[in-house]
């Protein structure tokens, strides 16, 4: 750590751990669901566990984007962050908005939540993923023109560079189109078509954004290949995701009400996005074979290289799988948009965020370049752990996936949702036998943080 | 990457790109909002159907249900609903009126939500008018 201020990342990063447990262990909650029907009901309804689990994904990661922020721009900008003490407030208000909003959904039935946080005023709730009360959507605007105004500042007085440049555009588009969560208007074809110019427009725009920058942060820092070869390599992934991003938003256009063209621009625009998370695996596996030095942090070079490769097969192989137009009629809102989504949310944004924090966390705890030999060991485990039953997990829900489009769209004579439920039930309880085998490996990374803290640091593998 | 192509190119790459393609994204989306007239069964979005759009949010039956495919994947498809239950707002009304309280032993079960009768005639009317949205022929089949 060369500046103080880098600190504030600690706390963001630990509540993402914690937050990061919840999350799974309502994804594991989820998944017995599915083949014990009346599991935990009435008390917690699967609406409610879904909730929970993909709102606590989404504002973890978004802790751990802040945190990365927080960690990668001083250093960038050669400078102290603008203000500390800001980031530590943001820091409380957003953990307490986000346990209240987690409790609200838990503790009382989600239309009661609506009625008590007036949501009659300005009506934003009920859609997926953003299901949070509007007072919370609101809060999540306070923290984050707070958190720009702070990271935009230390930019502004430092050395610009183009990783934390491009962060920082990444961060902005964040903020900027999560605006469109307030636009919830009474025809259903307009709320589901901007209703992805936040979801699409995050996962397959800005948020590549902020993945390249922090892996570029990374792999010059664990590498040492010169800064210009690296920052070439960010502008023209980063580049190529907007390009075909953008349009690609199409590929959601097929069958809302949209008009008919739209089954042309997505499927073309969108069959070109796995470009740029391919670019990222080259670069990543390149920038390692070219390295300078070997970094003494063995995980976070693992992470790094990790999460080029899942964040292709996840986003790239699995999302191509049923992006073009006469594949997604078939496979639209099935296992197999599950099992894609899994795999991406995992390849590109979860395991990002662990590089990040695999790689400043021994920093911020007072270590010079990393962990013990002891520690990184068990990290590594947990990484292959975690990475291996999300394969799996993926496979399951891929196999649900083909034979529910077959047996309820594509066959002669389809059989009703709840029957072929049924039928596929087998590939379900193989989901939630690998969904525990990734709590067991993200328990194992959790303990990682307490194994060999008192042995010496590792040293470089010669 | 190659020496001549430097960086600065890169980057200018992505500058003119993103705006390009921005642009490009924002007149689609103005041409898409002059032809949805045409689509989203708009002549039949009453002051009910609004309100049942409310109460569709505000109980989160996306939580389970998919609507014109996107949602949760736990249970049925309910854009098409009101074809698949003999184009009857009344079928929809005595389903989700019928919903045991503790649910279904074993199974999965549909909360019970208490509706009103105005709530219950709004929501089943908004489902009626998301089945008339023209959807390109989605689904393929009725059991959506
Ligand atoms: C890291 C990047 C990505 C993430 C995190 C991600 C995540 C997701 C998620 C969560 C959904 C489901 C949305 C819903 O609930 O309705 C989804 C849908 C979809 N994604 Fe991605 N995605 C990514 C990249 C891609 C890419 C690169 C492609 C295409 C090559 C793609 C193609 C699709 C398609 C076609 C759907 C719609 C599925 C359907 O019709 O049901 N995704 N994605
Ligand atoms: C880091 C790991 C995980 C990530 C990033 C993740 C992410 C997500 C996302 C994005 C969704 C929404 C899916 C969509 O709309 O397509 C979702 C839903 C779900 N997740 Fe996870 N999840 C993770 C781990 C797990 C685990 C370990 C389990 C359980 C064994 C699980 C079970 C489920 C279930 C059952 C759903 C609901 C799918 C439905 O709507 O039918 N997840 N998760
Ligand atoms: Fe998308």
């Amino acid at each position: 750590m060369t500046y103080q201020s880098q600190s504030v990342a600690k706390p963001y990063f630990i509540a993402a751990i914690g937050l990061f447990i919840g999350q799974i262990l309502f994804g594991v909650i989820l998944g017995l669901q599915y083949v014990v029907g009346d599991f935990m009901f009435p008390e917690i309804p699967f609406n409610v566990a879904r909730m929970v689990h993909t709102n606590l994904l989404i504002v973890w990661l978004l802790f751990g984007f802040m945190g990365s922020a927080y960690y990668l721009i001083p250093e960038e900008s050669e400078t102290e962050l603008w203000s500390p003490a800001l980031a530590l407030l943001m820091f409380w208000i957003f953990l307490v908005a986000g346990a209240a909003t987690i409790l609200g959904y838990l503790l009382v039935p989600y239309a009661t939540l609506a009625e008590i946080t007036m949501n009659d005023l300005l009506p934003t709730m009920g859609r997926e993923f953003l299901e949070q009360p509007t007072v919370t959507k609101i809060g999540i605007v306070i923290v984050a023109l707070a958190f720009l105004l702070n990271i935009g500042m230390t930019l502004l007085k430092g050395r610009k560079t183009a990783v934390s440049l491009v962060m920082f555009i990444g961060l902005v588009g964040l903020a900027v189109f999560f605006l469109f969560s307030f636009y919830n208007p009474e025809n259903l074809v307009k709320d589901k078509y901007y209703w992805w110019f936040v979801v699409h427009l995050w996962v397959e725009g800005v948020w590549e954004l902020i993945m390249g920058a922090i892996l570029a942060f990374v792999l010059i820092k664990t590498t040492g290949v010169d800064r210009e070869v690296i920052e070439k390599w960010l502008y023209v992934i980063i580049a190529m995701a907007l390009i075909s991003g953008l349009i690609g938003t199409g590929h959601h256009f097929y069958w809302i009400g949209t008009p008919e063209y739209w089954q042309w621009w997505g499927s073309i625009f969108s069959a070109m996005e796995p470009i740029p998370f391919f670019m990222m695996t080259i670069f990543a596996f390149n920038m390692v074979n070219r390295r300078r030095r070997n970094h003494p942090n063995q995980a976070a070079v693992l992470w790094a290289l990790g999460t080029s490769v899942m964040a292709f097969l996840g986003a790239g192989v699995w999302g191509f799988l049923h992006t073009l137009a006469p594949v997604n009629y078939y496979t639209h809102g099935t296992q197999i948009t599950a099992a894609h989504g899994h795999m991406a949310f995992y390849g590109a944004y979860v395991m990002i965020v662990l590089t990040m924090i695999s790689y400043a966390m021994p920093l911020l705890r007072g270590r010079t370049q990393a962990n013990s030999n002891k520690s990184q060991v068990v990290e590594m485990w947990s990484f292959w752990l975690m990475t291996v039953s999300m394969v799996f997990i993926t496979l399951f829900l891929t196999g649900a996936g083909v034979l529910q489009t077959y047996m309820q769209r594509y066959t002669e004579t389809p059989m009703s949702f709840m029957e072929v439920q049924d039928k596929i039930a087998i590939f379900y309880w193989l989901r939630e036998g690998a969904g525990v085998v990734f709590l067991i490996g993200l328990l194992l990374y959790v303990s990682s943080f307490f194994i060999g803290q008192d042995e010496p640091e590792a040293t470089v593998p010669e | 990457m190659s020496e001549t192509f430097t960086k600065s190119m890169a980057r200018n790459i992505f500058y003119g790109g993103s705006v390009f393609f921005f642009l490009l994204l924002l007149a689609l989306t103005f041409d898409t909002n002059s032809a949805l007239p045409e689509l989203d069964n708009r002549q039949n979005l009453t002051e009910q159907v609004a309100h049942g759009k409310k109460v569709w949010e505000t109980n989160n039956c996306i939580g389970c249900h998919t609507l014109l495919g996107e949602g949760a994947y736990f249970a049925p498809e309910l854009g098409n609903v009101y074809k698949r239950f003999g184009n009857s707002t009344d079928a929809i009304k005595g389903f989700i009126m019928s919903r045991p309280k503790d649910g279904i032993p074993g199974r999965r079960s549909m909360p019970q939500f208490n509706l009103n009768a105005e709530e219950l005639e709004a929501v089943a009317q908004f489902l009626k008018y998301a089945s008339e949205i023209n959807t390109q022929n989605w689904p393929p089949n009725i059991q959506g």
